[in-house]
């Protein structure tokens, strides 16, 4: 009878082939990532760089930073300025609107928690598009809404097509994302730690800025990340709600791309927004990752 | 009842740390407490003892302001403190879990309630650092919760909670989650704490070998009622019922009925000297712990032992190095006797006929209220 031993060889060749066999477990993601979301990002970094010819096309040669250049132009920094005030207002609305009702959701028996959380979710069940509409009719100038500050004596409500309308549809939009990492955190907190802080002399506010808080902020920045990114880049509801008046980045991009035909500057404005979206994905994963 | 008798000296003495007049608690439907009369003097290891679930908690966190009681009265140092919530109570717990700040350094952890309390940030450090080095933790200040081991975190606990100079420390189950070397070590340290710094302790726990060991004076509780509050000794030798009887230590319990106030009969006819306050006819159980039993040949009795022994035959010995623990097999049920072991000491194989009898006083008489246990 042969003994076998586990030699340093043997160890090794193990090694390699369950790294081999993991690989290609994951060769189908990875040949689809790279063919379908890598290669394209990288087409649009690379016409940033690239040149409009006349005649609206794009000529890849004389590579240059002109398309850079035209975002310190006074109508691209106003879209952009105006794009991440709107996102930073959705961003506050959200979290100002989330936090105590997630806290009040953590707090709740299971069942109505369940219940309450599907409330949250209806929403998805319908095309954003078609609520995004829905918007526009309960906003528009004979709108209910409308109605109802005209019955009451307040006269007509004309926010349709205003930043306000933007607002509202993108915090509508968003809110769960703010909602359920933030519910989360809180539900995970362990209540005892509230006692002992009460215990210890703290009152009830002391208690919230210095242990409520600070526990559920991997929730809160989650949320806000989850919240502002989307808000940043969007385009479906400022196009409906704010009727492309008043453009956010979403907007201007298929602008550049389609009406003005100037893909190299579309390009370079998606190139700077991913830029600020990596940036808020990575502080995400490292403040708050752990809570989803 | 025994209670009430425990109950009625219960006259709020103004210098009582904690005095609780006919408290009881409700969650909906349960009585998690029932009508609990109890005093705790200032100063004194004080340890709450009963079985999971008979409401040990619930009295604690009343007493910290965690819970309210839904009747009867609380007070500290003679202040009724009723609905008065935590903060404003000159009292700290030691939770059951430690419950540390996770997002909080040992310092911070232990600086919390001084900062809480308007000590400024130096101050609230410089006391917390003392603390931490008198629970043996200097050094880890710097180290969070998790970095520590449960019998680190423990001490932590325990520092965050005196720091504050609490007039009454509680602590609910502080050793429960500690391995047995290091809780018999925390024990220890914990009383010699506790009379260092002369502050009452109310420690719960539903180890009774561990409330024996530490406590000046222990409340057994039963299903949210509090049964009998005394000294070890006193729980001991004078439990007053049969639960009492049988949750501290090991004991025989016998079942029996009253002839008179000196005799009771026993299943099988036999009279046995007892001394007890019942009426002729009232079920009882004598209650014979197992090193009070003598063990002999059958006919062996001394003569001032007739009245207080049985006959039996041994089914079994366990041999424990100091001692011999013999189960006997009287006519009606198995009792346990145990016996030193010397070098000199006759041993009984199983299968011997024995006597066993034991001096009248050690015997103890208990109602039987049907608190099996
Ligand atoms: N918040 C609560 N809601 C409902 N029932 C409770 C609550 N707290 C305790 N109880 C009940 O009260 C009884 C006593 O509980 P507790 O004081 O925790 O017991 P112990 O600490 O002695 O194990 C138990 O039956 C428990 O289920
Ligand atoms: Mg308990």
């Amino acid at each position: 009878m042969t003994t076998v031993l586990a030699t340093p060889e043997l160890e090794a060749t193990n090694e390699r082939q369950k790294r081999r066999r993991g690989f290609f477990l994951a060769l189908p993601a990875y040949i689809y990532l790279s063919l379908f979301f890598a290669l394209p990002l990288l087409i649009v970094v690379v016409y940033s760089f690239a040149t409009r010819t006349r005649s609206g096309g794009t000529a890849l040669e004389e590579w240059n930073l002109e398309s850079y250049r035209k975002l310190g132009e006074p109508i691209v920094t106003d879209i952009l300025l105006r794009s991440l005030t709107l996102a930073i207002i959705t961003t506050v609305i959200c979290l100002v609107l989330a936090y105590p009702f997630s806290y009040f959701l953590a707090t709740r028996r299971e069942l109505t928690r369940n219940i309450m959380l599907v409330f949250v979710m209806i929403p998805f069940w319908s095309n954003f598009l078609v609520r995004n509409y829905a918007w526009r009719v309960l906003l528009g100038n004979d709108g209910p809404v409308s109605q109802l500050t005209e019955g009451i004596g307040l006269g007509e409500t004309t926010i349709l097509f205003t930043p306000t309308a933007i607002v509202l549809g993108l915090v509508y939009g968003f809110l769960p994302f703010m909602i359920l990492p933030m519910y989360a955190a809180i539900e995970r907190m362990d209540w005892s730690l509230l006692e002992a802080s009460r215990d210890l002399g703290a009152s009830g506010f002391q208690t919230f800025r210095k242990v409520t808080f600070p526990l559920s902020l991997p929730g809160v920045i989650a949320g806000s990340i989850l919240v502002f990114i989307p808000s940043l880049g969007a385009y479906v509801t400022p196009q409906i709600l704010g009727g492309g008046k008043k453009t956010m980045l979403g907007s201007y991009i298929v602008t550049q791309f389609l009406t003005a035909r100037n893909w190299p500057v579309g390009a370079a404005v998606s190139t700077v927004l991913m830029f600020v979206m990596l940036m808020a994905t990575l502080i995400y994963f490292r403040k708050g990752g752990r809570t989803l | 009842m025994g209670e009430e008798n425990e109950a009625g000296d219960v006259a709020s003495s103004a210098d009582a740390a904690v005095t609780i007049t006919g408290v009881t608690k409700r969650f909906g439907d349960v009585v998690a407490v029932d009508n609990v009369n109890l005093e705790i003097a200032d100063g004194e290891f004080f340890a709450m003892l009963g079985p999971s679930g008979c409401g040990k908690t619930t009295t604690l966190r009343m007493i910290a302001g965690l819970e309210f009681p839904t009747e009867g009265s609380l007070k500290i140092f003679g202040d009724e403190v009723g609905t008065l919530p935590p903060n404003k109570r000159p009292v700290n717990t030691v939770f059951q879990n430690y419950a540390l700040f996770p997002h909080m350094n040992v310092l911070d952890n232990v600086a919390f309630g001084l900062k809480m309390q308007g000590a400024s940030k130096s101050e609230a450090a410089s006391a917390a650092s003392e603390m931490i080095s008198l629970v043996q933790l200097g050094g880890m200040e710097k180290r969070k919760p998790s970095q520590l081991s449960g019998g680190q975190q423990q001490r932590v606990a325990l520092a965050r909670a005196l720091v504050n100079k609490p007039k009454v420390l509680l602590l609910d189950e502080p050793l429960g989650a500690l391995d047995l070397k290091l809780r018999q070590e925390m024990q220890t340290e914990l009383k010699s704490l506790q009379r260092e710094l002369g502050v009452s302790f109310v420690f719960v726990t539903h180890d009774q070998e561990e409330a024996l060991t530490m406590s000046d004076r222990i409340a057994v509780m039963h299903e949210g009622k509090l049964l009998q509050v005394g000294s070890a000794e006193e729980l001991y030798d004078r439990p007053v019922n049969r639960f009492v009887a049988d949750f501290i230590g090991q004991t025989n319990l016998i079942d029996a009925t009253v002839a008179d106030a000196d005799m009771i009969v026993l299943a099988n006819g036999t009279k046995i000297m007892a001394p007890n306050p019942h009426l002729a006819g009232t079920k009882v159980a004598m209650s014979l712990r197992p090193e009070s039993i003598s063990i002999g040949a059958s006919d062996d009795i001394p003569e001032e032992f007739q009245a207080t022994s049985l006959q039996g035959e041994v089914s079994n010995v366990v041999y424990l190095g100091h001692s011999h623990v013999y189960t006997v097999e009287v006519d009606w049920m198995p009792l346990e006797v145990r016996t030193n072991a010397t070098p000199t000491s006759q041993v009984y194989k199983p299968g011997s006929q024995v006597a066993i009898w034991w001096d009248r006083r050690s015997d103890w008489v208990v109602p039987d209220e049907g608190f099996s246990s």
